[in-house]
Formats: structure tokens, C-alpha cells, sequence
């Protein structure tokens, strides 16, 4: 059947020689200018992990994942993609960014898949078009997060958690090497952030790296299988989900202020009742 | 009409309307998505310093005036881009030491009539000599072939600005560009529309198309449309009427904008009162449901505890029964009709993955 068959294949292509780390820092710092917001950050993410970077607002996560994307200046030490130095990536479509939904233009009507072949346009040269073969990807990017059947809706009349997917969409048509995730889940009802986590799913079973920047673990607990807790511009923890959750308190007690307790803390529902673990009635397994 | 046409200076004038009324809205489309839909004023503003120094030098103006209308596109991107704090006010400056430049300037010139500043601020059929409309044409294909050619990009690094530098899309260049098309755009359409009033046709179509469009190439399409008409009608308009061309073209795009805002109110109205919205519907439907999907028309319909229900906008609509399909829709059936023009270039793809979902949908 289909399904079985990866249509959406986002290690196609990838040379053979390509070692297993995707992202390597050592000792970097980003931030603009002077003032780092993020210092000393050391960070390996390998090929199949999916890594949730925790944090509560402002203590840098967002920061830190920026400087991975090459979207702030790294003021101190060196960031390796792919096995090449950050600044001499070329193909920067490898790193899947799905930003906030808030960076999308809505100042002019577009169709979710008209933003979703933009996504495209990183694998077609500088005045290349799409052919049917990035349309098919365009397509089946869209079918993957769930959207086939809103293709040629106009982004604004979607939910929250909708064009959230459309982005997902967008890095997926670039065929992407790792998703880079910023707050997925944040802003949307929890109908969609089931579905959401649905997608996410789907593409861990066909072996998507992810990085994904959050405040609330939540929904998508169940999938991580590192945890990377940044606060005050450093990062306070790296390791396993169980080892997050066995070293929480210590975390926690470390740099204890009051506005970070709900931070840290798991999402009530998020280990035995996340949106994860209830099956609609209408799925089949 | 033929009477018209047979004149010399009204063939000239409608030529340059008809590729204003093209490359004007083509061009402000991407303005418009930037919420930059100002600034094509401004480089008005600066390409009139540019005219004053033609007349004063005995240089075409034209060729002056594309010359700081450029000049000052290339700066303004540039200091959009550095500086973040006082690049407003500094476009202020530019933008009003430009006009100010230009009426002194003109003021010292032989021809420094104050009709003659008029022309240029507001348009005159009478001033398009058949040198400059070559030099036009020139222009405007130019425009119109590099505006089609990036499109693509000029679209992705509006609309996600931030994604479009992740993913390696060279922003800087690409805005640039657009600003260049846009300081070339106002030089094309001086003589007809006027250099206060082009903004208003790069702008005003793409207000009127965005109030009917439902995709961001059938936007375009009718904004071209909508430019067509105006600049079109207007020059024929103005002669019979004698009226400054410029103030016409545009009170005609205004007029359209007004028609098709009440004309889209109306429909809107309509289409909500016939349409039926499946109330809670947490699920997703999709290839992997598992419900049985049944291609309507353009659209997929799930057979949902009985239900047919079909994607539309953010929800799903009810579309009847299994075995009987109530086809009364006011939702992606109408979708499907008033915007088969917008979607026209994005069917395809859609119809691929439609039956992709077809095929795999199973009954449980
Ligand atoms: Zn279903
Ligand atoms: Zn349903
Ligand atoms: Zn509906
Ligand atoms: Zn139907």
C-alpha cells in the first residue's frame, strides 16, 4: 500500500559520505553584537533524534536555535552542520525551519499550496520553476501534514494549528535533513495540537530528525528522546526524557524563580493523558 | 473610439496606459504584500528632483528621473535593512528633500512653468512624445519579464522574510530588485499618471483584487485586470472630459475598488446563509482515516458516521448523506466556482493529491 511506501523521503539525496551528526556545537555563543544572549552552548544532535529545547521565554532557546539557522551573529566558538562549518553551508534548505505561525505575511491572499511551494524554491535554481516533480513533492508534503484536501484553501481562513502544518509543509518540500521547530504547539486549541502531534509522529516513524524549541513539552513528550533545558542563556540540561524527568527537581532547583516553576514542570496531562495517548474514535489503530 | 485612436497623441497615450496599467499593479503586488504600499510615493517624490535637473540640463528628463528615482530605491532598501531605529525618518527626508529639490529646481528651468509642474505631478495625455514611448515600452517589458521571472521568490522572501534567509534566498538582492522595478515603474507611468498619483495604480487594483481573489496568483491576475481598466479607460476618459489623465486613471481604480468591495460584501452574505459546517469536528480527515473518501466534483467528500463531509476553509462542511450528496453549497462549492480563475494554476497539484487520497481511503 501507499502508506507503507515513505512518500515523503527527506534523506533523498544526501551523499553518501555525510556523517551522522546533523548539528555540532562547541562552546558557541550567539547573540547580536556585544551582549550574547546565549554563551558557552555545546550541543550534538545526531541523525533520528528528536530533541525538544526547553526554556521559558526569553532564556535563550529561541536565541540559540536562531544561531543554528544562521539568523543571529554566533560571537564565540563554532557551529558544524552537516560536517561543515555553519557560514559555508551552502544548501541551507537541509535545515527544515517551520518558524512561528506570526512570521507568515498575511497582507496578501495565498493558498496553503502556494506557500508550501515556496519551500521548494531552494531546490530549483535561481530562475528555475517547478516542474511536476517538485509539484508532486509540493503535494505530497501537504499530504503528509494532513492538508491534501486544503491545498488551494487560502492560508488566513485556516485555525492556528492548520498553518502551523502548512509551515511544517513548507521545510518538508525542501526536503530537509532536520526539522528545526519553533513553539509548534503554542496558540493552538487541542483538537489540532492532537492532529499536530499526529504529524509529528508520522514523520518520527519515517525517521525525521527534529530540534524542536518549546515552553510546554505536553503533547509531544511521548515522541522526544533527548531533552535540552536552556535558561538564563546556558544550557542546564542534556540528556534522556527519563533522566529529565529523574533530575527535574534539581533542574529546577538550581536557578529557582518563581515564573519558571510551570516551565519545567511537566504539562499535567502530558505523560499519561497527552493528546498523544487518546486515539479518536475514528483512527484505526 | 475610432475618433480617438485616430489622433496621434491619444494612440500614444493609450499605448503607454495599456503598459502602465500591466506592469503597475504587477509590480505593486509584491508592495503590497510587504506593507510597503507608501513607498512607491516617495520614489515619485525623488524622481521629480530628477525631471527638474533634466530640464535644467537639457538631458531627457526621463533618463534623469530613472536615474534618482533608482539611485534613491537602492538607498532607501539599504537603509530599510541597517538602520532600524530612524530609517523612517530618513526615508522622510529623502522622499521630501526630493520633491522640494525638484520644485525649486524646475522653478530656474526655461520651461519651469507652473503648468508644466503639473504635467508632471499629475499626468498629461499631451506630454508622451514617440521617442519617449519607445522608451517605455522598452522599460515596461522589462519590468513585466523580470517581475514574472522572479516571481516566485519576490513572493517567498514577502511572505516569510525570516524563512526565506534560513532556507538561503538571497533577500537583499531580491528586495533591491523589487525597489528598482518599483523606481522603474514610477519613471514608465510619469506621463500618464503623474508622479503624485503612481503609487495609486500600483496600489489601488491590488486593494480592489485582494477583495475577490482566493489565491495569490488569481490576485495578481485581477489586479492587472483591475490596472488595465484603469489606466485604459482613464486616458480615453480624459480627453472627451478634458481632465488631467492621472487624476482619472485613478478615481476609475477607485471606483472599481468600491464596486468590487460592495459586489464581494454581497456575495459573501450570500454564500454564508447556504452553508452547512459540520459543528465539532476534532478529527482531521486525510489518506491515513481510515473513512471512506468519495471524489464530488472538485472536492473530496469522507463518509463520516453517515455524514458526507468535505474540507472547506478551516472546517468541514456537511455535504449530506451517504448515497445522497446535497450539492446546495454555499461553501467549497462556491469556492470551487467564483475562484476557479484564481486556482486555475494551482489545480493540478491539488487534483494529484486528491486522488492520491482517494485511492488509499479505506472503508473500517
Ligand atoms: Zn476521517
Ligand atoms: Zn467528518
Ligand atoms: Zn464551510
Ligand atoms: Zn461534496
Amino acid at each position: 500500500m501507499l502508506m507503507s511506501a515513505p512518500r515523503t523521503s527527506p534523506d533523498a539525496g544526501l551523499p553518501a559520505a555525510a556523517s551522522d551528526v546533523v548539528i555540532d556545537l562547541r562552546r558557541a555563543s550567539f547573540g547580536y553584537g556585544e551582549r550574547p544572549t546565549v554563551t558557552d552552548a555545546t550541543l550534538t544532535v545526531r541523525r533520528g533524534e528528536i530533541v525538544a529545547v526547553v526554556g521559558p521565554n526569553g532564556s535563550g532557546k529561541s536565541t540559540l536555535m536562531k544561531g543554528i539557522l544562521g539568523l543571529n551573529e554566533r560571537t564565540d566558538g563554532t557551529l558544524t552542520l552537516f560536517g561543515v562549518p555553519g557560514d559555508e553551508l551552502r544548501d541551507r534548505a537541509r535545515l527544515g525551519y517551520v518558524p512561528q505561525r506570526h512570521t507568515l505575511s498575511t497582507s496578501v491572499r495565498a493558498t496553503a499550496e502556494e506557500i508550501v511551494s515556496t519551500g521548494r524554491l531552494p531546490r530549483i535554481g535561481w530562475l528555475g520553476r517547478l516542474r511536476a516533480t517538485d509539484r508532486q513533492i509540493v503535494a505530497r508534503s501537504l499530504d503528509v501534514v494532513g492538508l491534501a484536501d486544503r491545498a488551494a484553501t487560502e492560508v488566513s481562513t485556516l485555525s492556528g494549528g492548520q498553518q502551523r502544518r502548512v509551515l511544517i509543509a513548507r521545510a518538508l518540500a525542501g526536503q530537509p535533513d532536520v526539522l528545526i521547530m519553533d513553539e509548534p504547539t503554542a496558540g493552538v486549541d487541542a483538537a489540532n495540537q492532537h492532529v499536530l502531534a499526529d504529524v509529528l509522529e508520522r514523520l518520527v516513524e519515517r525517521g525525521v530528525t527534529m530540534v524542536i524549541v518549546t515552553h510546554e513539552l505536553g503533547a509531544l513528550e511521548r515522541l522526544l528522546t533527548r531533552i535540552v533545558v536552556v535558561d538564563g542563556g546556558r544550557i542546564r540540561f542534556d540528556g534522556t526524557p527519563e533522566r529529565y524527568a529523574a533530575q527535574r527537581g534539581a533542574v529546577h532547583h538550581d536557578h529557582d524563580s518563581h515564573h519558571h516553576d510551570d516551565e519545567l514542570r511537566p504539562h499535567p496531562s502530558g505523560v499519561t493523558v497527552g493528546p498523544l495517548d487518546v486515539r479518536h474514535d475514528g483512527r484505526r489503530r | 473610439m475610432i475618433d480617438l485612436l485616430s489622433i496621434d497623441f491619444m494612440q500614444r497615450a493609450l499605448i503607454a496606459a495599456l503598459l502602465v496599467g500591466t506592469v503597475a499593479p504587477m509590480v505593486g503586488i509584491f508592495l503590497v504584500q510587504r506593507r510597503l504600499s507608501l513607498i512607491g510615493d516617495g520614489m515619485g517624490h525623488v524622481a521629480l528632483a530628477g525631471v527638474a535637473i533634466g530640464l535644467v540640463t537639457g538631458v531627457a528628463p526621463v533618463w534623469t528621473a530613472l536615474v534618482a528615482a533608482v539611485v534613491a530605491a537602492v538607498v532607501i532598501e539599504l537603509l530599510r535593512t541597517r538602520g532600524r531605529t530612524n530609517g523612517d525618518v530618513a526615508l522622510a527626508v529623502i522622499f521630501y528633500g526630493g520633491i522640494a529639490a525638484g520644485v525649486v529646481i524646475i522653478s530656474k528651468s526655461p520651461d519651469g512653468t507652473p503648468a508644466n509642474l503639473m504635467k508632471y505631478l499629475f499626468g498629461s495625455i499631451l506630454t508622451t512624445t514617440s521617442s519617449d514611448l519607445y522608451l517605455f515600452a522598452g522599460l515596461a517589458v522589462l519590468i513585466a519579464a523580470t517581475t514574472w521571472a522572479l516571481r516566485p521568490r519576490l513572493f517567498a522572501v514577502a511572505n516569510d522574510e525570516e524563512y526565506a534567509r534560513a532556507v538561503g534566498i538571497p533577500v537583499l538582492p531580491l528586495n533591491i530588485v523589487l525597489a528598482v522595478l518599483t523606481a522603474t515603474t514610477v519613471v514608465v507611468a510619469m506621463r500618464v499618471v503623474g508622479l503624485l498619483l503612481i503609487s495609486a495604480l500600483m496600489i489601488v487594483p491590488n486593494a480592489a483584487s485582494q477583495l475577490i481573489a482566493r489565491s495569490f496568483s488569481g490576485a495578481l491576475r485581477w489586479a492587472i485586470a483591475f490596472g488595465l481598466v484603469s489606466a485604459v479607460g482613464g486616458v480615453a476618459l480624459s480627453y472627451p472630459l478634458n481632465t488631467p489623465s492621472g487624476g482619472t486613471i485613478v478615481l476609475l481604480a477607485v471606483g472599481l475598488f468600491i464596486v468590487t468591495a460592495v459586489a464581494a460584501t454581497v456575495r459573501t452574505q450570500l454564500s454564508r446563509r447556504r452553508h452547512d459546517i459540520a459543528e465539532t469536528h476534532p478529527h482531521e480527515h486525510g489518506i491515513e482515516c481510515g473513512h471512506e473518501a468519495i471524489p464530488h466534483g472538485d472536492h473530496v467528500d469522507y463518509v463520516h458516521d453517515g455524514h458526507l463531509h468535505a474540507a472547506h476553509e478551516s472546517h468541514y462542511d456537511e455535504h449530506g448523506h451517504e448515497g445522497v450528496h446535497s450539492d446546495t453549497t454555499g461553501g467549497a462549492g462556491a469556492a470551487g466556482t467564483v475562484g476557479a480563475a484564481d486556482t486555475a494554476g494551482t489545480v493540478g497539484a491539488a487534483d494529484t493529491a486528491g486522488t492520491t487520497s482517494t485511492t488509499t481511503g479505506t472503508a473500517r
